[in-house]
């Protein structure tokens, strides 16, 4: 059980489109996560699916039922919100017992739900407090506690990390994914974090200006984005590109350097190559490879981030392993495997496999 | 004591006192008086009996003739100090009077009569309180019963302010609705309208509908305000919509939404208006008269507006019951003034 479709979805306010046909299928059981930057509608998506809002047009189906006209509280999906939205005057267990008292659940029943969603959160020493006497951690909580009693078919989570602090966002994340293997239920997460993304989905949706980019597993988005927002967009440092130029079935770029056309492209067209920082690497002499000079070093222990450009000007970033001891203004040889590179068309849309 | 003196006395700094301070102790001092001398003088006055408040010129304490008892005499007798003629003074007892001659009677001898002319003697008066000013209108007129149906009247209007202002405040701040700022434009727009203007066409409902003469009458007309609504809804404004909506999403209906989610969230507002609410019902004074005609129904204030005849004021009971009028709503200020000034400047209005 858990099972969401959407079809055609659209939702405008006024003459604003926010959504422009969403086709979605995800699966029970699915940690599906909806990532894209601030305004591409991935909030409004996961509200249509809530039923705070109704879609302007499309269909939504749960388990196979249409539910696009039934009501939030009908539709058996428990929510997350991203200020937590925990009722202020209410204590914790009067928080968690809220949704449950209003279906008229019995007493012994909402105790025995609350107790155990208390254990497995390990709230119990906090349920008679209030949200305000909770730090932010514990009021995460007690939020998820709250969509865990209610049993729903599906978790609905929008930014729920967003409002904690770095150390505490990293341990929250590592338990909500412990909470999905253990609950198994289907849950769409809404981040505009893309190491959250990585981290805890099994599928990612990258949303753009109301459309859906790409569908894929986070190493599939990773090995091959679809284009070039969703390579810019996914992994960190961003990816760098140079604009190229198909020559002798070779892909020429701004240095001069040829390397493999990674895709097929026509003789003569211009094209993008990307490739990701992490894939270079210092040069050994004589090999063919990007001169550039280093503009900022940020040693960071374990790898060292290295801004430079390009002779033209062009700006490339690199991660390199360990502390390989370089300075400002030196000049250094980057290589990289032609298997690490990624070619778009002229549109942005990646090159057909060879 | 020691820290009231040096509370009075606190400089803006250095030993010296600069010509600021002692204007802001002037300006305070006389701001003190001007607005807490009539209170005390009232208060003072109050205990005062019926010829205390016709003397002129007026005594700051309330002062009251002694009197004796006589043998032979039903009532008590009032003393005064007389000089003889041989210029020894003497406490008598007047007996009777006639014009402007007094028969005296020594208290210890009374056969021994003597006629005075009454500008040779001087009452003998201590401080007293004439407190039958209090019990009388208590005891023995209706003042209780006019006391209850204030409170009856202050209470049942502040719940029913508090309930339907709420629900218009709650339905003008998170439903989204078409004419949604028209309404509330238009209840707004009513706080221009004085009630002066629509007492005429009020009477005719009130009267129409039977409620001429009952306490209903009062309430009904007076329990929706454009002040209320408006300082409830720019209130729950500031309620997130999220907690709305995570409440819809936990099966709650919208009735609970309004009465176990928003109205606890909004209790400091709430408090606010019921602290007006209670401060106008209470000093409510045009709309009971117009209304209530019968003694049975009186309010405080209408009670005390009967002490006004055409001929005649009874004074000392005006004074008095204005005192006793007064005490719930200086209470509420003193106890609640925090949540006065809040709200004062949450709506502008007070």
């Amino acid at each position: 059980m858990g099972r969401i479709t959407l079809t055609g979805i659209e939702k405008a306010f006024g003459h604003v489109e926010v959504l422009k046909g969403i086709d979605l299928d995800i699966g029970e059981g699915e940690l599906v996560v909806f990532v894209g930057p601030s305004g591409c509608g991935k909030s409004t998506l996961l509200r249509l699916i809530a039923g705070l809002d109704r879609p302007t047009g499309g269909r939504i189906e749960i388990n196979g039922a249409d539910v696009t006209r039934v009501g939030a509280a009908d539709r058996g999906l428990a929510m997350v919100f991203q200020s937590y939205a925990l009722y202020p005057h209410m204590t914790v267990r009067q928080n968690l017992s809220f949704g449950l008292e209003n279906i008229h659940m019995p007493k012994p029943e909402i105790a025995t739900r609350i107790a155990e969603a208390a254990r497995m959160l390990e709230i119990e020493p906090l349920m008679e407090r209030r949200p305000g006497q909770l730090s932010g951690g514990q009021r995460q909580r007690v939020a998820i506690g709250r969509a865990i009693v209610r049993n729903p078919t599906a978790f609905l989570l929008d930014e729920p990390l967003s409002n904690l602090d770095a150390e505490l966002r990293v341990s929250m994340r590592a338990e909500l994914a412990a909470l999905h293997d253990r609950l198994g239920t289907t849950m769409i997460y809404v981040t505009h974090d893309q190491v959250e993304a990585m981290t805890l989905a099994d599928r990612i949706v990258v949303l753009r200006a109301g459309r859906i980019d790409q569908v894929d597993t986070p190493l599939g988005l990773y090995n091959r984005p679809a284009n070039l927002f969703v390579a810019g967009f996914i992994g960190a440092p961003n990816m760098n590109f140079f604009a190229a130029r198909i020559a002798g079935g070779q892909a020429v770029l701004p240095g001069g350097l040829a390397v493999p056309v990674p895709g097929r492209a026509a003789e003569g067209a211009d094209i993008t190559i990307g490739i990701r920082p992490q894939h270079m690497r210092l040069a050994d002499p004589g090999a063919p490879a990007l001169e550039a000079r280093v503009t900022l070093v940020e040693a960071l222990g374990a790898e060292t981030v290295v801004h430079a450009t390009l002779a033209d000007g062009e700006r490339i970033l690199t991660v390199l392993p360990g502390q390989p001891g370089l300075e400002r203004d030196a000049v250094v040889r980057l290589a990289f495997d032609s298997a690490d590179l990624h070619g778009f068309d002229g549109a942005g849309q990646r090159l057909p496999e060879p | 004591m020691s820290r009231v003196t040096a509370f009075l006395t606190r400089r803006r700094g250095g030993d010296r006192w600069h010509w600021t301070d002692v204007v802001t102790v002037l300006w305070l001092g006389a701001g003190v008086i001007l607005m807490f001398g009539p209170a005390v003088w009232l208060v003072l006055s109050s205990l005062k009996t019926p010829a205390g408040l016709a003397e002129f010129p007026p005594t700051l304490l309330p002062y009251a003739a002694e009197t004796v008892v006589v043998e032979g005499y039903d009532k008590p007798l009032p003393l005064f100090t007389v000089t003889r003629e041989d210029g020894t003074e003497a406490v008598l007892a007047e007996a009777r009077r006639v014009g402007t001659v007094a028969q005296m009677i020594d208290p210890a001898n009374p056969d021994d009569k003597l006629r005075v002319n009454i500008a040779e003697r001087e009452p003998v008066r201590a401080v007293g309180f004439a407190w039958e000013n209090y019990t009388q209108p208590l005891v023995e007129r209706n003042f209780f019963l006019y006391a209850q149906n204030s409170v009856f009247v202050t209470v049942v209007a502040t719940i029913i302010t508090l309930v339907t202002n709420s629900m218009a405040a709650f339905a003008l701040s998170k439903y989204q609705f078409r004419g949604r700022s028209a309404v509330l434009i238009l209840i707004v727009a009513t706080l221009m309208i004085p009630l002066s203007v629509i007492l005429v066409p009020l009477f005719s409902i009130i009267s129409a509908t039977g409620l001429f003469n009952t306490l209903w009458g009062v309430i009904l007309p007076t329990v929706a305000t454009p002040t209320g609504v408006f300082l409830l809804r720019q209130y729950m404004l500031t309620i997130p919509d999220e907690i709305i909506e995570a409440a819809r999403m936990d099966h709650a209906s919208e009735w609970q939404i309004y009465w176990r989610i928003v109205l606890p969230l909004t209790a400091p507002a709430l408090a606010v208006l019921a602290i007006f609410s209670v401060v106008w019902r209470w000093n409510d004074f045009l709309w009971p008269l117009v209304v209530l005609s019968r003694q049975d129904v009186y309010t405080l204030q209408v009670g005390l507006n009967a002490y006004a005849g055409e001929l005649n004021v009874q004074w000392h009971f005006i004074l008095a019951m204005t005192v006793v009028t007064m005490i719930p709503v200086v209470l509420v200020f003193v106890f609640l003034q925090r949540f006065i000034t809040a709200g004062i400047a949450g709506t502008g209005v007070k």
